[in-house]
């Protein structure tokens, strides 16, 4: 079981969370002039690596806020959570 | 080298205290330098080896594995082979699958205890009923066997299930693949490797690959290095399951997938009770009884990336509720064992199969929780890939284009399939 420290409303239980996938994942712009190959690499060509992932959280049975963690996805630790907006660093 | 299995082999070796079985394959040095390199030692690489070494003539081949065969995913899985794909492309590929599987015992000398015990997909509502209807319809047209069942039908089948009128999520039939059902999965990798390492196929254990060498100019594939050295390579294909994007990477690409714990259970043995396969894609959870008597179930992945192989409690109890509500007697069992093996998801939970954007690397992944029953037609297809260049008919569709061309095989909502 995953504790995670919700921005806002401090550690819950993972079961309150749901998982958004990679974070800081830029839409590619203006729309009309995106190629193909850039579209498939924003929808579907993410990290996926054995290590330090950064990802997005909505506190989905809670305050539903979506934030930011960065979780080592083999030993799922969690070593840093951010706000939407605030820079990767 | 072993001679073929036979009856009389045993009875022989049963007088014999079976101290005269040689052993099953070699385990020799690496050499430096193969025609086919294939990286991942579980059932989709080893069948990918042989028939290479069969269908294609190719025999200078190696496959690479970080720990022992079989380690993997193959020897995790809880085996259910089955073809009931909604689209016309999946349903070629796997039902291809499932017939190379009727015969694959003779064809690999190796008992691989194929057991046609049928699967029985539950529906809860009538609305499910209806959807499950027309994937029926769908699955039919195709040329593949399903039958939908009403509730007298499913509970003949299978007379533990729920009885309650009031349950939560009531049973009112469902849809039933005759030809489905288990499969030995650690008779797979080994009747695999055996046959390979007959028609001359190094089998390397305790190898990992740790990177991936290109030419400088040209940009294809010339081998790769290992913790056993460097291995030159013609040609390198990657079968290995949820580590792919970790190898892709070494070749300086990225792959469409996200890896993920897949656990599975199975509980003290039991008579027999259960003589088939039952799901629930309602419930998230399936379940049948091993030969040794266990239940083997599981059900939904934990939801988040990882590479952990042990799965986190929420999901154990999800599956295990799961269990209780289908099959309310097996409140009282116990379970033995729990694990989980790292499963790798394209978007549409289809594999991801063929060309690769480097030369001479060629891709065999993205088979999530599903791809065992893959391995036969995944191998005989891979091989044909790798020997010829050329993406095998049946996978075309699989390509790792399809991302970029929007072509996606979306069985994930078609067909409510998970595994
Ligand atoms: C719990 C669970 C239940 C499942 N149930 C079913 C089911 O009922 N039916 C079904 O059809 N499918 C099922 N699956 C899916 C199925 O097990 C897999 O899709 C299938 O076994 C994949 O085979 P593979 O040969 O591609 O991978 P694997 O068997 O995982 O083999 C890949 C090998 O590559 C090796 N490897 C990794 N990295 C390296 C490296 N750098 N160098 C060298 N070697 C490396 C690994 O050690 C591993 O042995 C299940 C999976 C799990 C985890
Ligand atoms: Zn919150």
């Amino acid at each position: 079981m995953l504790l995670i420290a919700c921005p806002w409303c401090g550690p819950r239980d993972e079961t309150e969370f749901v998982n958004g996938g990679e974070a800081h994942i830029d839409r590619p712009t203006p729309a009309e002039s995106v190629s193909d190959a850039d579209w498939a690499a924003y929808l579907f060509f993410h990290d996926n690596p054995r290590g330090w992932l950064a990802e997005r959280w909505v506190h989905a049975f809670g305050c539903r806020q979506w934030f930011n963690v960065e979780r080592d996805t083999v030993t799922h630790e969690i070593r840093r959570v951010w706000r939407l907006g605030e820079p990767r660093a | 080298m072993s001679g073929a299995y036979s009856a009389l082999q045993l009875v022989r070796n049963a007088l014999t205290g079976h101290r005269g079985w040689p052993k099953a394959w070699r385990s020799p040095q690496p050499r430096p330098a193969y025609d086919v390199v294939i990286i991942g030692g579980g059932g989709h690489g080893l069948a990918t080896a042989y028939y290479l070494a069969r269908n294609h003539g190719v025999r200078n081949v190696a496959v690479l594995e970080k720990g022992w065969i079989g380690g993997g995913n193959t020897g995790r899985n809880t085996t259910i082979v089955r073809s009931d794909y909604y689209y016309p492309e999946s349903a070629a590929f796997f039902d291809r699958s499932v017939t190379l599987y009727e015969g694959l015992s003779q064809d690999l000398n190796f008992n691989v205890m194929f057991s046609q015990r049928g699967m029985l997909t539950i529906g809860h509502s009538r609305g499910e009923m209806d959807f499950r209807r027309k994937l029926v319809n769908g699955m039919r047209l195709n040329g593949i066997d399903l039958e939908m069942v009403d509730e007298a039908q499913a509970r003949a089948m299978c007379p533990l299930l729920n009885p309650s009128p009031s349950a939560r999520y009531p049973i009112l039939g469902g849809m039933v693949q005759r030809r489905a059902g288990t499969v030995r999965h650690d008779a797979v990798v080994w009747g695999y490797a055996r046959a390979a390492d007959r028609l001359g196929v190094d089998i390397i254990q305790n190898c990992a690959v740790t990177g991936v060498r290109r030419d400088p100019v040209s940009g294809a594939v010339t081998g790769v290095e290992t913790t056993r050295g460097l291995i030159g390579a013609g040609k390198v294909g990657l079968a290995v399951a949820g580590h792919s994007s970790v190898v892709a990477a070494m070749a300086g690409f990225r792959l469409p997938l996200r890896s993920y714990a897949l656990q599975a259970f199975v509980s003290e043995p039991l008579k027999p009770v259960l003589d088939m396969v039952v799901s629930s894609s309602v419930l998230n959870i399936y379940v049948s009884q091993s030969d040794k008597g266990g239940l083997v179930l599981g059900g939904n992945l934990d939801p988040y990336a990882s590479y952990a192989q042990r799965g986190n409690p929420p999901t154990m109890e999800a599956v295990l509720s799961g269990l209780i509500e289908m099959i309310p007697a097996f409140s009282r069992v116990r379970l033995l064992r729990q694990w989980a093996g790292i499963v790798d998801y394209a978007h549409d939970s289809s594999p991801v199969l063929g060309l690769s954007p480097v030369a001479n690397f060629f891709l065999n992944c993205g088979w999530g929780g599903g791809g065992f029953k893959a391995i036969p037609a995944g191998g005989e297809t891979f091989a044909h890939t790798v020997a010829t260049g050329q993406p095998h008919p049946l996978i075309k569709a699989f390509s790792l284009d399809r991302f970029r061309d929007q072509a996606l095989v979306d069985e994930a909502a078609a067909a409510g399939i998970e595994h």
